[in-house]
């Protein structure tokens, strides 16, 4: 293993994994918990990395996290209002919003596609001087972090909103006879969603020390194939805290996939293409398997039926 | 008190498929009454629920509860004070979630309002299992699974528990133990007896079994075409029998009765 992987690359990956894992934890919001697919994410993160970027160049790297976080709420919020209030589709509306962030974040940058923050403080920089050598202190930054995040998480699920907001998504029917606003509910869960999503990305951005304007295309996809890879080491029948870790370790190994392909030397073109081939398969692995056994069924009846025949035709 | 006045409700309204599902019915149910609904199909019965429910809001008339106007008032503002339980087991329940968290969905939000951020307390726990307990299905050990491993019965007995745990001004059961197997829906039916009784709760009971309809609580109403036909109570209702019902309905409403699902019931007593 180690002289399969370098150290660096190991803690590249899991660096990334940590950061990436917010936006799988927001995914887990939407489309675990609300069932609700929300396509906002990939302007939404670059929402989250433009604002922290700006504040960062400004030199407030730590306000950048709340105000990334912050703007991810608005944008949560404009989603939910288009779909609780205004009727639209739920896909429809994330993808309205997508369309419109992305003028949004190029104004945020001032009308240029690409914002370096070289040479600024930054979250990391600011805890080197902490904690010491830069990699370690980095995933202890993340871990941290992270850790807050899920433990909140996991708190909030428990309190009567995160219970309703569980509900909404599990329950419709009995949403409707409790008295349970889905209005209310679906929009404080967008909210926290998207604010997850924005932190995500203005954390990508600090470690990069860049913004693009492109930098969310695609990311949808890959925060999915991390919650789907976590929710299988969930199991089916793991409880909220289970899940909400689990999910972080999803995204996690969903980096170690992409370091390994690295290192078989796949370019990274490709990466896309495999994040999208991974949630197809295991969004259509169940569907697939119940037609393998319908089939089994049908052609042992048909067996059975020839052989009775033959049997009857002796006779 | 439940008052209903005038109500009416058409739906589609201006094209070939336009139901008028209630036409100007009044209604006035007493604090503590238990009455019981029959009616062939599409009589309005349901329709009449969820206008009190408020799952669509009337066109005309008006709905009063305890003397407070909710006419148009939202569903999830009026299910604090009205439960609703369907026929279908599956739809009071969230399935992925614990029996635990069911309850606390349902209890948390109607006995501490306001409170979001409140959390299951040891206290609430004790009383969970409690009122569980007295459902006398092993529940109140179960309390960590998820509803969706439980049976029909089981989910409507839970049900009814998380829509009586803060004792509604009004409860509205639709045929809730018309899927249920018949040892099952005894059960249930047994439980809802002692709920309503125990709570002294106003009731409405749609049923399509008529020993039910005059057996069950102290008044009958029978439905038909939007409109109430027939209201029973006291002493009329105690000398009534299943044909004379029928035979009343007939004469009340100038056909015969069609609901089959009500009809099969009959027969089946009568064999």
């Amino acid at each position: 293993m180690a002289g399969f992987f370098s150290l660096n690359v190991l803690q590249t990956a899991l660096e990334v994994g940590l950061i990436y894992g917010l936006v799988a934890l927001a995914l887990f919001i939407s489309f675990s918990i609300l069932n609700i697919a929300d396509l906002s994410t990939d302007g939404c993160f670059t929402l989250g990395c433009a604002v922290g970027a700006m504040l960062t160049i400004a030199g407030h790297p730590i306000l950048a996290l709340f105000a990334a976080m912050a703007a991810g709420v608005l944008s949560g919020y404009v989603t939910a209002f288009l779909q609780t209030r205004l009727g639209v589709e739920s896909i429809l509306a994330g993808i309205i919003v997508n369309t419109a962030l992305y003028t949004i974040n190029l104004a945020v940058m001032g009308f240029s596609s690409n914002v370096s923050i070289f040479g600024r403080d930054t979250v990391f920089t600011l805890t080197r001087g902490l904690l010491g050598d830069s990699p370690t202190s980095r995933i202890l930054v993340l871990a941290a972090l992270l850790a807050v995040v899920c433990i909140l998480l996991i708190r909030f699920f428990g309190t009567t909103l995160g219970l309703s907001i569980r509900a909404t998504g599990d329950s419709p029917d009995m949403v409707s006879a409790s008295s349970i606003n889905p209005k209310l509910t679906i929009t404080v869960g967008l909210c926290l969603s998207n604010s997850l999503t924005a932190l995500s990305g203005c954390l990508i951005g600090q470690y990069n020390k860049t913004c693009d304007i492109n930098l969310g295309t695609g990311m949808v996809t890959i925060a999915l194939a991390s919650l789907i890879i976590g929710e299988v080491f969930a199991g089916k029948k793991g409880g909220v805290a289970r899940r909400v870790f689990c999910v972080v370790l999803g995204s996690i190994v969903y980096r170690f996939i992409i370091a390994i392909a690295l290192r078989l030397n796949i370019s990274t073109e490709y990466f896309k293409l495999v994040s999208a081939v991974i949630v197809a398969v295991a969004i259509a692995t169940p569907r697939v398997r119940e037609r393998a056994k319908l089939e089994r069924i049908k052609s042992m009846s048909r067996r059975m039926r020839a052989e009775r025949k033959e049997g009857a035709a002796d006779a | 008190m439940l008052e209903v006045q005038r109500i009416s409700k058409t739906f589609n309204a201006g094209t070939v498929n336009e139901k008028k599902a209630i036409q100007n019915l009044s209604l006035t149910l007493r604090d503590g009454e238990f009455a019981t609904i029959v009616g062939s199909n599409g009589a309005g019965k349901s329709t009449l629920f969820n206008a009190i429910a408020g799952t669509f809001y009337v066109d005309q008339g008006s709905v009063t509860l305890n003397g407070a106007d909710i006419t148009f008032l939202p569903e999830h503002k009026r299910s604090s004070s009205i439960g609703h339980l369907f026929q279908d087991p599956l739809k009071g329940t969230a399935p992925h979630m614990t029996i635990e968290e069911n309850l606390a969905v349902a209890y948390l939000r109607t006995a501490r309002r306001g409170s979001l951020f409140s959390r299951v307390t040891k206290k609430d726990r004790e009383l969970f299992r409690e009122k569980l307990r007295e459902l006398d299905m092993g529940l109140e050990d179960r309390m960590k699974t998820p509803v969706g491993l439980l049976s029909g019965g089981q989910r409507q007995a839970l049900t009814l528990l998380m829509a009586t745990m803060v004792t509604p001004e009004l409860l509205l059961l639709d045929e809730h133990t018309a899927a249920l197997d018949p040892v099952t829906a005894e059960k249930v039916l047994e439980l809802t007896k002692r709920v309503v009784s125990e709570g002294k709760l106003s009731c409405l009971m749609i049923t399509h079994n008529m020993q039910q309809a005059l057996s069950l609580g102290t008044r009958t109403i029978m439905m038909d075409g939007g409109r109430i036909v027939l209201d029973l109570s006291g002493d009329a209702r105690k000398g009534m029998t299943v044909p004379d019902l029928l035979e009343q309905f007939a004469a009340k409403s100038g056909q015969k009765f069609d609901n089959d699902r009500i009809l099969l019931s009959t027969i089946e007593e009568q064999e």
